[in-house]
């Protein structure tokens, strides 16, 4: 195989969306040392995770390195933006978010066309504090029209809908601003038409607004304690979910479904989760084609934050909850009194969680 | 010719071969195609050639068919990813096989769906209609298999044949009905054999381009076996009868290999109903057989010969079906038989008009129009005994 790689650059479907791009002949040399590796891999791997899954399990490795994004990481990478008090002493927070074409490894030895902000599918998980001023400077660097929409509370003009400013072509750019608020679990997309193919594509990524505890003196021990950066909020294991999921032959059906793209990641990679700390999960679902994704948790329930616009729980004591496409919310829960072990979480659609969308936390002492 | 005319010769010959190969290398340096600027994506194309189930899961053959080779990135069995070994690994040049192996325990009676997912996210699909162990390559399975091709193929030949004696004593027009009925018949097997050929031909790799490999194939089967009838003049009595026999061995082959295949896919219970209904479909052709030799009796030993050269290719076909086979050699050698019934149709009738010192008004007469009626409908009714 590697005398016919070496000799050969596949070009297939999705580099075809790269032509004209600088970065066709680097995108198409990564696929190929990805196959070469994947199928080295199918023999080794397949010993390996038989035992775990019964062998119900992709097969290889996905090049992280290749992708340019790495699932796990991906749980924490906040993107905060540059942070510079203005002379009414509020906060402004100012994003770069690039639209750009990509052929992302969506599962081992599967590549699929990505529109992507920033190279990554989900975007960037934008952060800040209800109530500053948030300003994203948007690029299209991509082949078609493009635009960020925000969920949240903003004028008309900074809508990212066909007819304002904010949706833009090939080459321009865009800078959005307004106010956080409100304060919750919200998501961002392109809302370029048609609207389903911007979003199946890869155009979406979380934006979540923190509780300012001075705001809310009912709850502002919960409030700090969602607060990234104080004390309390470093008391808990923040992780952000992007259930999204790729159509790659283009059947209007989904083939892969995951949590952050890469299907069955933490399935093959557990997520450590300590015992000690309590975990809280942002949880957004962008899935295109099928009207509702779900989280289901094995062997624990949590209190559930609908839209996290609320500082008490929307739900008590769930093991399950459903999201439409767009909806997300916050899931709250600790193992503090279980055994360590492997606890397995997943989409409750079984086809979703034998697709891709299963994983486990890997509960440890400590 | 002196050399003078041999060199130059040598060099009109190589000139275009020499300006095609240059032509060749061209195309592929300058890559001039490039400049049409569409940058299509390679078309992929996968072709299911064989399953297998066992204890150890379900294992396919593949064949790619793609415009550039492809690789295979995962594997999908009832829309679930499952893992899998390829081999040879890698991936697949244009037009070469491998071999997928699923450790899945499959659900005796169910129906599976396998779906292959390329590298480029393209997926394939095959269905996996009742789920039965394959057929293994034991003495048990083969004993049984010839059994039942014994039964599907030779035993009603050799029940045609059986009617030899009450025939011989047949007048001009009975003699007549008797080859019309033979044509008849043929004219149903030929039918039934092209349909069939071209349903596998659908079935195989487009890279066999299987529907001209067909008709390609059957035309040379035909003028073949035509040359060869006719080498010693005219056949007529014995040789005629044993080309008949080939023509229908040939049918019964392909007939041997679609219920080895229906049996090794679950998809026919292969009840004794089905048995016997071929059993009585095919008594006819062993009268067909019969007809060319009433006048001349020839020894026993040659109607064993008839029987086995007509009926025992069912027998071969029912291994061949059920252990080993890829539609693109199902839809040739169905090609073949195609062919040669096609031969046996035009010398039987061809003897018929001889044999009445008659052009084709032949067929107009009484006789022979009925003994094609019949021939035709009594096969066309038997068959739906079989048909599923």
């Amino acid at each position: 195989m590697s005398s016919d790689d070496d000799q050969k650059t596949p070009v297939n479907r999705r580099n075809v969306l790269m032509a004209g791009l600088a970065a066709a002949g680097g995108s198409s040399a990564y696929a190929t040392g990805a196959l070469g590796q994947s199928a080295k891999d199918v023999n080794g791997a397949m010993a390996m995770q038989m035992d775990g899954h019964g062998g119900m399990m992709t097969v290889g490795a996905v090049d992280n390195a290749a992708n340019g994004f790495d699932p796990v990481a991906m749980l924490t990478d906040w993107d905060l933006g540059q942070v510079e008090t203005m002379a009414d002493g509020r906060i402004l927070r100012s994003f770069d978010l690039i639209a750009e074409d990509k052929e992302i490894e969506i599962a081992p030895g599967v590549f699929y066309p990505a529109w992507t902000y920033n190279g990554r599918v989900p975007g960037p998980a934008l952060r800040a504090k209800e109530g500053d001023r948030i300003r994203v400077k948007f690029v299209n660097n991509g082949s078609h029209p493009h635009s960020v929409h925000f969920h949240g509370i903003h004028a008309a003009r900074m809508d990212g809908v066909h007819g304002t400013p904010g949706l833009i072509g090939p080459g321009e750019e865009f800078i959005y601003e307004f106010d956080a608020k409100p304060f919750g679990c919200h998501l961002y997309h392109c809302h370029a038409l048609p609207l389903r193919r911007h979003m199946a594509k890869g155009m979406y990524g979380a934006f979540v607004i923190d509780p300012d505890p001075a705001k809310h003196p009912e709850h502002a021990d919960v409030a700090r304690s969602r607060l990234y950066g104080s004390p309390e909020n470093a008391g808990w294991q923040e992780m952000v979910m992007v259930m999204n999921a790729f159509d790659t032959n283009l059947d209007g059906e989904n083939e892969f479904y995951a949590a952050n793209t890469v299907a069955f990641a933490y399935a093959k990679n557990p997520i450590k989760v300590l015992k000690s700390k309590p975990v809280r999960i942002y949880l957004i679902n962008t899935v295109e084609f099928d009207p509702i994704n779900s989280f289901h948790l094995h062997a624990n329930f949590f209190d559930y934050y609908n839209q996290g616009t609320t500082l008490t729980p929307t739900l008590k004591t769930v093991d399950i909850i459903t999201q439409c496409q767009a909806e997300r919310g916050i899931l709250e829960f600790s193992f503090a009194d279980h055994e360590p072990g492997l606890y397995m979480f997943h989409a409750h659609q079984a086809e979703f969680t034998e697709l891709g969308w299963m994983a486990n936390f890997d509960v440890v002492e400590g | 010719m002196n050399s003078t005319q041999t060199s130059l010769r040598l060099l009109w010959l190589l000139m275009p071969l020499s300006l095609l190969a240059a032509a060749m290398a061209w195309i592929f340096i300058a890559n001039p195609l490039q400049s049409l600027g569409n940058d299509a994506p390679p078309v992929e194309n996968l072709t299911f050639e064989r399953t297998v189930l066992d204890d150890h899961g379900v294992r396919l053959k593949l064949r790619a068919g793609g415009s550039e080779s492809m690789q295979i990135a995962q594997v999908q069995i009832d829309a679930a990813y499952w893992q899998f070994t390829q081999e040879p690994v890698g991936e697949i040049s244009r037009g070469d096989t491998v071999w997928l192996d699923i450790p899945f325990k499959w659900m005796l009676g169910e129906a599976h769906v396998v779906t292959v997912v390329t590298a480029s996210g393209t997926t394939f699909e095959h269905e996996i209609e009742v789920a039965v162990p394959s057929p293994q390559l034991n003495a048990e399975q083969l004993y049984t298999q010839a059994l039942i091709g014994l039964f599907v193929g030779v035993l009603p030949i050799v029940f045609g044949l059986m009617f030899y004696p009450v025939l011989q004593g047949a007048g001009r027009e009975s003699m007549n009905f008797l080859l019309a009925l033979t044509v008849g018949l043929l004219v149903f097997l030929l039918i039934d054999t092209v349909e069939e050929a071209f349903e596998f031909a659908g079935e195989a790799a487009s890279i066999f381009q299987g529907s001209v490999m067909v008709v390609l194939v059957g035309m040379a089967s035909f003028f073949t076996l035509m040359a060869v009838g006719n080498r010693n003049g005219k056949p007529s009595g014995l040789s005629l009868a044993t080309f008949i026999a080939l023509g229908i061995g040939l049918h019964n082959f392909g007939e041997g290999l679609a219920i080895g295949a229906a049996f090794a896919a679950g998809s026919a219970g292969l009840g004794t109903y089905l048995i016997l209904g071929f059993t009585l479909h095919n008594i006819t052709e062993g009268i067909g057989i019969a007809a060319p030799i009433l006048k001349k009796r020839p020894p026993l030993l040659a109607f064993a010969g008839l029987a086995l050269l007509a009926g025992g290719p069912a027998v071969i076909g029912m291994w061949l079906g059920s252990l080993a086979f890829s539609a693109h050699w199902a839809a040739f050698a169905m090609a073949i038989g195609a062919g040669a019934i096609l031969q046996v149709v035009v010398q039987v009738s061809a003897y018929l008009m001889r044999s009445n010192d008659m052009g084709a008004e032949v067929f107009y007469s009484r006789p022979v129009i009925f003994g094609l009626t019949v021939g035709v409908a009594f096969m066309y009714a038997t068959a739906a005994l079989v048909k599923i």
